[in-house]
């Protein structure tokens, strides 16, 4: 997924890069430039612009952000709503690009925030595992080889070759997990719990995801539920307003947080 | 789950950062298989649930055509030597491959944004599956217009062969016009609607209904030396509707102006690429 630079060592000396490192943050900024006012239409910013009358004020997503994720850990990231989690994933995903800082990633990103967001109701679910594939970056060779362990894992059975839109959300959410999981990638994006399906798929999703962080996958694992982060995550970042507040060993940043939070005295 | 197909390492610097343009060529030819499946998607996803299928997109024409020969054909005689039929047909054909392309570059980019916000895939590939999704309908198109050729005895001649050079000159053109406006409709999304607007304007000041011969005098230099679709419905129709090879006057201003859209609008593009995620 990521662009093969022209001359690219294996591992970039110059960065003085551990070799477990997949993911490394350094300085990351993300500044949205936001209207004064919300200005949606060419005809307003025209009309605007010519009154000399566009302000804009800028809103960190993100400030000076530096931290590291390593092959074969569970990554916790937490911190309230807007304090800039997404963008951080989106960094790692590379959908977004930091406006200063450096974000560096090393093999795929699998993100698996609302699976199956790719798939069209129309298609059949065979036509979807390939355009879903094509989308992840897969040729259709791979594709072909892949698409009977897909299946097979989604359980769909005689229901691939049907619309997707006659597709229980429980089918359509396997379907989806399969697809994206079905080549290890060598970093996962979890957002909250996996919610795919019944209670055995999700077992079978967990089994999954386990045996690729064994095999060397880091896990980034988004949740507001800190007792799922505690069991799963050796260390945890900790983002509010766009600043990284805390970053290290999961309990000493989950007491900060609740500590924060004022919710200390009820929970162990 | 076994083997694993991925064997060189992939690694991203944000800091690495050449130029766009080229950047995001490299990146169409690793995801080229994307292109194929998005336009496979938008072909079947329009034809699936209709009874017509893909006669559906050839009909529109003919009905336009149908439409426009009961009310112009006595009136524009003169300039459409091989029938009006045939004449406006071309035109119409030429011209919705530029609407109907450019027009859903743009839509798919700004509908399509929320699933650029999930994963990565190069922004081009949605103006570029709009793009080859266009060349099927319009090489499919070519059926029915042979067919009212014939019919109203237009002579067809080999030149006919040589369409793909005219339709490849008009798909850089579209590319380019596309990836520009899409750019700027990424920015205010009622662009949309006012490209429409000028589109049809546009075609109303090209001699796509009517023939160049009834414009009148002091007009006609600049609506067609000025305009740069007029150079490529004309190369189209020349092969198709008149049977002849088209003089080089006529090739190198299509050649260049195609080109010249389709870098700039190329490079336009992958340039604000990076901000789009910001806005979508």
């Amino acid at each position: 997924m990521n662009s093969p630079t022209a001359s690219k060592p294996a591992v970039p000396t110059s960065l003085n890069t551990k070799a477990d490192e997949v993911v490394r943050l350094e300085n990351v900024s993300v500044e949205y430039r936001v209207p004064g006012e919300p200005i949606s239409s060419f005809k307003e910013y025209s009309i605007r612009f010519l009154q000399g009358n566009i302000r804009h004020h800028s809103f960190w997503a993100l400030r000076d952000v530096s931290l590291t994720v390593t092959r074969g850990e569970v990554f916790g990231l937490i911190g309230q709503n807007g304090a800039g989690k997404s963008t951080l994933l989106k960094l790692i995903a590379r959908v977004l690009r930091p406006s200063n800082g450096r974000v560096w990633v090393r093999g795929r990103v699998a993100p698996l925030l609302e699976v199956g967001a790719g798939f069209h109701p129309e298609l059949t679910g065979r036509e979807n595992i390939f355009l879903n594939g094509a989308m992840l970056g897969f040729t259709r060779h791979e594709m072909e080889m892949k698409f009977p362990r897909i299946v097979d894992f989604a359980e769909l059975g005689e229901f691939i070759e049907a619309p997707m839109r006659t597709y229980s959300s429980g089918m359509w959410a396997r379907l989806g997990f399969a697809v994206a999981t079905d080549t290890q990638p060598e970093i996962l994006i979890v957002d909250e719990v996996l919610s795919v399906g019944d209670e055995a798929f999700q077992r079978k999703c967990s089994k999954r995801l386990e045996a690729y962080r064994e095999q060397g996958s880091a896990i980034i694992l988004v949740s507001h539920n800190m007792t799922l982060v505690a069991n799963m995550c050796r260390r945890t970042a900790w983002l509010a307003h766009g600043q990284l507040v805390g970053f290290g060993d999961t309990e000493d940043i989950i007491q900060q947080y609740r500590q924060s939070m004022g919710i200390t005295n009820n929970l162990a | 789950m076994t083997e694993s197909i991925q064997t060189q390492e992939l690694i991203y610097d944000s800091s690495k950062r050449g130029i766009p343009a080229f950047e995001e060529l490299r990146e169409i030819s690793n995801y080229r298989h994307l292109i194929f499946q998005l336009a496979r998607r938008d072909i079947l996803t329009r034809y699936r649930r209709s009874v017509l299928g893909v006669a559906w997109t050839m009909l529109n024409p003919l009905g336009m055509m149908l439409v426009l020969t009961v009310a112009f054909s006595q009136t524009f005689t003169s300039g459409t030597p091989h029938g009006y039929p045939g004449y406006v047909l071309c035109g119409l054909m030429a011209w919705n491959f530029f609407s109907q392309t450019t027009t859903a570059a743009t839509v798919n980019l700004v509908w399509g944004g929320t699933l650029l916000h999930r994963i990565y895939m190069p922004r081009s590939s949605f103006a570029l599956s709009a793009i080859l999704t266009g060349l099927l309908n319009l090489s499919l198109s070519i059926i029915p217009l042979v067919i009212v050729l014939l019919a109203t005895g237009a002579p067809i001649r080999p030149t006919i062969l040589l369409l793909p050079g005219p339709m490849l000159l008009l798909a850089c053109f579209s590319l380019g016009v596309g990836l520009l406006v899409s750019t700027v409709a990424v920015y205010f999304p009622d662009l949309v609607e006012m490209f429409q607007i000028a589109l049809t304007g546009w075609m109303w000041v090209t001699p796509v209904v009517y023939p160049v011969s009834a414009l009148p005098q002091q007009y006609s230099y600049w609506i067609t030396h000025l305009n740069p679709m007029y150079y490529l419905i004309n190369l189209y129709r020349a092969l198709l509707y008149e049977g002849r090879l088209p003089v080089w006057g006529e090739v190198w201003p299509a050649l260049i102006i195609s080109v010249v859209v389709l870098v700039a609008g190329w490079f336009f593009f992958s340039k604000k690429a990076d901000e789009f995620s910001y806005r979508l």
